[in-house]
């Protein structure tokens, strides 16, 4: 079930510095040229890129718990299709995620675990409530809209098999966008408390969505040398900007108010965004959002009650092999 | 104002497409009770797979039902204003997911009786029914293989897995008998060709489920008593509770486009 084999990369000379071999790296980066498994890289891009991915990843696994939350609720048997469609897609996205991590030698089960105790990040955004079905409508507009934004330009990545993941992630995610818009555009058209329960999920979902794009470019602590490595390419403020300006006019569209009444548009025509409260962020990111402690504990009991289901899948190829070995000494 | 329920004119042919997709409706809900909760994400996967094409079943099936009926309901009405006495599913449909073993052996029971009960239905003389069976077929043998499996590796899998299976199969088996009744309407729908009667495949399903069974080393119940009830609105304490959650928007907000 999970690959064992990937536990340990000790023992080859991949983690080896060598100015050489690092210059011979960055030039292929230079020339967007695609970094492989099996390539050399510097141990601090395996471990930048393993960081990212299965964040990204856990981000994925978790992210299916505030929408799986309607799931059961969905007001109509097309949206509960849609819906359950799209968390299972979010469970492959997961999937591939953690696959490609595997390839820079560490084990789904090693980053799961990593998750499952408390070690590893995911998405903030996944630690604030779904209270209504306009939750939903707005996940999908703004929480997969800003996903988008940071998730096109991984297509380019330079590492090959997180690029290829985003390329087919990416897709999937687009449509989801659409899904969520479309509820909202539902919900904004229908009666007065539909509208009201719209921008009520608006007024919630539009400061931690701006978060999603993390800090201040000035305070950003990993964007230097990702930049260099063209895993990332643009920066946390320029993605964030360009949501903004995608998203007013859809807001507008909408009847809907972004609850910031000090946004203006500069001469450049992009939208100026109040000062965000990085104190919240910041305590999110401790642990301490309004979900924080279920998401996780929702995770954790999915593992440890799966546990036997998973001995017992392996005792039984264990029996089967052991069979077949039988058969074929007779 | 709550919403009142509406009404159906459950003619043989209503009432036979309602039955059906209230089935594929209630169990492809169960199953969406397990998305981010599996064992595995593999099994997230496909237990919600595995709901999605019963939903969709459902679908097709209401909205038969609803052309059928000719009275101005559809899908979303029949699935969100209906209450629990008017719901037609089996009882097994409705159990509760309880632990995977539980969830594997209710798939499993029903699956192995879908499979066969649709090829069936590709013969029947109404071509709606009959596009709609070979679409729900070829995913039934799909959910047959997959529950298959997993009693195999459970049952042979550990003790504990052993056990779980074991129990699950006792505590569920009381409400295999159901899937093979027929009543006096649907009769009417036998003798025209345009139904299938579930009774002609009661041995090959047993045969289907004691292979499995055996090769699982688990042993079915001896006990032949039956439940009934389903059918005709006479349900367990849990499909209220289904409901309660399922329909709970459309409740609230009398009404309302979603």
């Amino acid at each position: 079930m999970y690959t064992q084999a990937l536990n340990s990369s000790d023992g080859d000379d991949r983690g080896v510095e060598d100015v050489a071999r690092a210059t011979r790296f960055q030039a292929r980066i230079d020339a967007d040229e695609r970094i492989e498994p099996n390539d050399w890289m510097p141990a601090a891009y395996r471990k930048t890129l393993t960081r990212q991915i299965s964040q990204h990843a856990h981000s994925e696994i978790v992210g299916m718990l505030p929408e799986g939350n309607w799931i059961t609720r969905a007001p109509s048997l097309r949206r509960k299709a849609a819906l359950l469609a799209k968390v299972q897609d979010e469970c492959g996205h997961g999937l591939y995620l953690y696959a490609a991590a595997e390839t820079l030698g560490t084990s789904r089960e090693e980053l799961v675990d990593a998750m499952l105790s408390g070690k590893a990040k995911y998405s903030s955004i996944f630690n604030y409530p779904t209270l209504t079905w306009a939750d939903i409508g707005t996940i999908g507009w703004l929480v997969d809209g800003a996903a988008i934004m940071n998730q096109i330009p991984l297509c380019r990545c330079s590492y090959g098999p997180y690029a290829r993941a985003m390329i087919r992630v990416c897709k999937e995610e687009s449509f989801h966008q659409r899904q969520g818009f479309e509820i909202m555009v539902t919900l904004c058209r229908g009666t007065a408390e539909q509208k009201a329960m719209a921008q009520n999920a608006l007024d919630r979902w539009w400061w931690p969505v701006l978060m999603m794009f993390g800090p201040p470019d000035q305070v950003s602590q990993h964007s230097d040398t990702s930049t260099k490595w063209k895993i990332k390419r643009f920066s946390n403020d320029e993605l964030r900007q360009k949501f903004i300006d995608a998203t007013v006019p859809q807001a507008e569209f909408l009847g809907l108010t972004i609850p910031d009444p000090g946004m203006k548009q500069n001469a450049n025509g992009n939208w100026v965004h109040s000062p965000i409260d990085w104190d919240e962020f910041k305590q999110v990111l401790a642990g301490n959002g309004p979900c924080n402690r279920d998401r996780l504990a929702a995770r954790r009991k999915a593992h440890e009650e799966g546990a036997w289901v998973r001995e017992a899948a392996m005792a039984y190829a264990e029996k089967r092999k052991s069979r077949q070995l039988a058969q074929a000494a007779e | 104002m709550a919403t009142a329920n509406i009404e159906v004119s459950e003619t043989p042919l209503v009432l036979y497409a309602l039955r059906r997709a209230d089935d594929a409706l209630i169990l492809g809900h169960r199953l969406s009770e397990w998305c981010g909760h599996a064992p595995a994400m593999e099994e997230d996967m496909a237990l919600a797979n595995m709901g999605l094409d019963l939903l969709g079943q459902a679908r097709e099936l209401d909205t038969y039902a609803a052309k059928v009926e000719g009275r101005g309901n559809d899908e979303d009405k029949f699935a969100y204003l209906r209450d629990v006495r008017q719901y037609r599913n089996l009882l097994l449909v409705e159990q509760p997911n309880g632990d995977f073993a539980r969830t594997m052996v209710r798939q499993f029971f029903y699956a192995a009786f879908a499979d066969l009960y649709w090829r069936a239905m590709m013969a029947s003389s109404d071509a709606t029914l009959a596009a709609i069976a070979a679409k729900s077929e070829k995913e039934s043998a799909y959910h047959l293989r997959h529950s298959s499996e997993w009693i195999v590796r459970l049952g042979d899998g550990t003790e504990e897995s052993h056990r779980r299976a074991q129990n699950a199969i006792d505590d569920l088996w009381a409400y295999t008998g159901e899937m093979f009744a027929v009543d006096d309407g649907e009769r009417g729908l036998i003798d025209a060709g345009i139904a299938i009667d579930p009774a002609t495949l009661k041995s090959r399903w047993l045969k289907t489920v004691t292979g499995i069974v055996n090769e699982a080393t688990l042993a079915l119940p001896k006990s032949d008593w039956m439940q009934q009830g389903g059918r005709i609105g006479s349900h367990s304490e849990h499909l209220g509770h289904l409901l309660s959650e399922l329909q709970s928007l459309q409740r609230t907000f009398p009404g309302a486009t979603w």
